[in-house]
């Protein structure tokens, strides 16, 4: 069982590569879980066919400790099993201590099954505090992928996970797989998130091109691969699954300083 | 005795002993002494502190009769602050007494990560339903300062929903160096939503608050029988068998006692400043101190006819009480004692142990600040650090009730003969070549005990039994280990009998620690010359 966790800035489309990419190593015959690890608990949405799901902390709310897997995995397009972790409003309580307790206890209700290929993390935004690191702690994910593009604030970001990952490298035997590049179309792109990869002592494991079908699928709460499996971003989402099935590259970061960081933006950024 | 210090510093290493040296200091008055105090613990230090919790919800507000204080967090906080402290009160003319109770919002797991709001919120009204208070303080514990529930936002919706006052305190347990932080915090409450909010003269001519008495087995109803016998009114005691219905007025009386200066000092200054309330550093543990206390109240008040009765009273008590007195005293006079309490207790018991002919050989706080250990003129050059600063420093404007009860002249005189708004600390009253230690750890408490041999060591419940399985009494000075009271005169006798009563049991004679009869392992056999420290112990006998 390969455990993997996503990170990346808030908005960068981590749910959405999850997904699609999902969905191409379920086509691959993958048995596959998704824990969605965001409070806003919509990273299985284009799986699920939509946000049909009781997430693990809702029914731990109301249930009591008293709660079976069935209350909170569903399966999807794929048969790939999806679980919401969940957590509050955003502005009241603890996220972070919400993704710990929810990881414990789907450890304790046996989600982690044998057959299982791949657990995917999906996890909101930057590490912000220790329980959004609880997917690269303790010997959970061996391996993480960054979703980034070009942009600035996305490769900041990158940048901090890497400190995360790096903190965690020795305790909990953590590795970084690559960045995924989720195009937004910024100048010298594919370039820059290359070279700023290669500094942290990793890998572009794969450029996805920006394409208005993810946007169609997603209104129709599919993944690209299910709307419409012939088109060609269906196919960019295959390849990458192949990648990330096949990647034999996993480093621990060398995280850049923010004058490094800035200066490979200078190089790549302003042509 | 300089060597004392020097061979107790030498186990640590050395950025324990940079710190740790600083804390400790051997009385010398002719030169001016600086000691380290309200400083962070070293971690790993079996420190006796407690935290700012403690502070606010065990000692200010905890002994508040008429109001529910409701502990915002998992169960332990509000379960190990439920009586321990022996804050005894009575229930009020309206019935009302939560001194026995112990509330608490028992957050769990999904509070902590869907926030506890609502569950205080829940609590609030199951509070108000069971048992109907007009008052209800909320204490913060530490998750609820990390998740960042907005209890002030949830008193406010208390407030409006049920009309009751409900005052929250941000007192979370991480605050500050210790339990001080708290007592500050809880001042300020008491200070912005409490005091003054009831104008109601208060009949008596002469009127004073109790400040910093929390009626430990009942210390402050002896207090408050002595002061009204001489005629004073108390208008208000914080907060030992208080009431903050009584606090609401406090600003009626003329003149602040404090008595714990290091918990309520800040309320008493604040007073002074909104309301002109003059303060006066007492004392009533001790029959010296409690004269002179009550000599300079009435000096205060100028009165001939409240002078005349003091002295009456004085006499009176103290003819009382002689014989009892002399009796004790032929006991204990000549024993050595070691004294480590919270705050201020360390000082007034040295005023007491001196009237039954006991030295204090080493005395210090846990939770002191410099002006406790060496006067209040320190004040202006203490450097305020990021742990003190993080802590509310509440700027009090005059009060359009603000009333000047002496003349500026009057009032200067007294600050020379009675000390008003003064306090000289601790080491002033302390014997040249005595000790002086702040925030004493279980290993220093150990080595202090072999080095200056006290026959009486005053703690609290963490370190008494360690010193007790040594051979050496201990008696809690935080709980009075269920007797009490021990201030006023009464107290005093009571203070002598269960001192004998230690000293002299005959179960020190049965104590025989186990290597003091065989060595630990074979190899320790005959390896120091020196005594060891139980058998320095063992030298003591009291038949």
């Amino acid at each position: 069982m390969r455990q993997v966790a996503i990170y990346g800035k808030g908005g960068i489309g981590k749910s959405t590569t999850t997904q699609n990419l999902n969905a191409g190593l379920g086509e691959m015959g993958k048995k596959i879980m998704i824990v969605g690890c965001d409070p806003k608990a919509d990273s299985t949405r284009l799986i699920l066919g939509g946000l049909a799901q009781e997430t693990v902390l809702d029914t731990l709310r109301e249930e009591g400790e008293d709660i079976d897997l069935e209350q909170v995995m569903r399966e999807g397009f794929q048969s790939i099993r999806c679980v919401e972790s969940g957590g509050p409003e955003p502005g009241v309580g603890c996220a972070g201590r919400g993704i710990i307790t929810s990881i414990n206890l789907l450890e304790r209700l046996g989600a982690y099954t044998e057959d299982l290929d791949y657990v995917f993390y999906d996890v909101l935004g930057d590490v912000v505090c220790g329980g959004f690191a609880m997917p690269i702690r303790e010997g959970k994910a061996q391996e993480i992928y960054i979703v980034c593009s070009g942009e600035m604030m996305a490769l900041y970001a990158a940048n901090n996970i890497s400190k995360g990952i790096r903190k965690y490298a020795n305790t909990g035997g953590v590795r970084l797989g690559g960045l995924i590049c989720n195009s937004r179309n910024v100048d010298g792109e594919a370039d820059l998130v290359s070279s700023v990869a290669k500094e942290l002592g990793t890998q572009m494991i794969y450029f996805v091109p920006r394409d208005n079908m993810v946007q169609r699928a997603e209104i129709h709460k599919q993944t690209v691969i299910q709307y419409d499996p012939d088109s060609s971003q269906a196919g960019e989402y295959r390849n990458l699954a192949q990648k990330i099935d096949g990647n034999d590259m996993f480093v621990v970061p060398k995280p850049l300083t923010q004058d490094r960081l800035e200066t490979l933006l200078m190089e790549h950024g302003l042509i | 005795m300089a060597e004392v210090k020097t061979e107790i510093l030498a186990k640590y290493k050395a950025k324990v002993f940079k710190s740790r040296k600083d804390h400790i200091l051997e009385v010398d008055k002719s030169k001016e002494q600086i000691i380290a105090a309200n400083t962070r613990a070293i971690p790993g230090i079996m420190t006796n502190r407690g935290c700012c919790y403690a502070g606010c919800k065990g000692v200010v507000l905890g002994p508040l009769k008429d109001t529910l204080v409701l502990t915002h967090g998992p169960i332990g906080c509000g379960f190990y602050s439920w009586g321990t402290r022996r804050n005894k009160a009575r229930a009020d003319a309206d019935g009302s007494n939560y001194v026995q109770y112990c509330f608490s919002t028992d957050m769990q797991e999904p509070d902590i990560v869907f926030g506890g709001d609502n569950k205080l919120k829940k609590a609030i009204e199951e509070g108000f339903k069971l048992f109907n208070p007009k008052r209800i303080m909320i204490c913060s514990t530490c998750p609820v300062g990390l998740i960042g529930d907005d209890i002030h936002a949830v008193a406010a919706w208390a407030e409006s929903e049920f009309g009751v006052t409900c005052v929250a305190f941000s007192c979370e347990g991480y605050k500050g160096v210790s339990q001080s932080a708290g007592h500050h915090i809880a001042n300020n409450g008491l200070m912005k939503r409490i005091i003054g909010t009831d104008d109601r003269e208060y009949p008596a001519k002469f009127k004073v608050n109790l400040l910093g008495e929390y009626n430990i087995g009942g210390d402050g109803w002896e207090t408050e029988r002595i002061l009204k016998k001489i005629g004073y009114g108390v208008v208000a005691v914080f907060t030992g068998d208080g009431a903050l219905a009584d606090i609401a007025r406090s600003h009626k009386a003329d003149l602040n006692l404090v008595q714990c200066h290091r918990s309520i000092n800040y309320v008493a200054e604040m007073m002074k400043s909104a309301f002109g309330t003059n303060w006066l550093k007492v004392n009533f543990i001790g029959l010296k101190s409690i004269a002179q206390t009550l000599r300079n109240i009435s000096e205060f008040f100028g009165d001939n006819q409240i002078k005349e009765r003091t002295e009456a009273v004085l006499e009176e008590e103290m003819a009382a009480i002689s014989g009892d007195l002399a009796h004790y005293r032929e006991r204990l006079q000549g024993h050595k004692a070691a004294i480590f309490v919270g705050g201020s207790r360390s000082h007034h018991y040295q005023d007491l142990l001196r009237d039954y002919g006991v030295t204090t050989v080493l005395a210090g706080y846990e939770f002191g600040h410099r002006d406790d250990y060496e006067g209040r003129r320190v004040i202006p050059d203490i450097k305020e650090d990021a742990d003190s600063k993080n802590i509310e420093n509440l700027v009090i404007d005059k009060d359009l009730r603000y009333r000047a009860f002496l003349s500026p002249e009057r009032a200067d005189e007294l600050k020379n003969a009675i000390g008003l708004e003064n306090y000289e600390g601790m080491i002033r009253d302390m014997e040249d070549g005595t000790f002086v230690v702040d925030d004493l750890n279980h290993y220093e408490t150990e080595a202090f005990v072999k080095f200056l041999k006290p026959d009486i060591f005053f703690s609290g419940i963490k370190d008494k039994y360690v010193i007790q399985k040594g051979g050496i009494l201990s008696r809690q000075l935080h709980s009075y280990d269920y007797s009490g009271p021990y201030s006023g005169f009464k107290g005093s006798i009571i203070f002598g009998q269960d001192l004998t009563m230690g000293l002299y049991a005959p179960a020190w004679k049965l104590v025989k620690a186990p290597w003091k009869q065989k060595p630990i392992s074979p190899n320790q056999e005959g390896e120091s010359k020196e005594p060891t420290n139980s058998e320095r112990l063992g030298e003591k006998d009291h038949a």
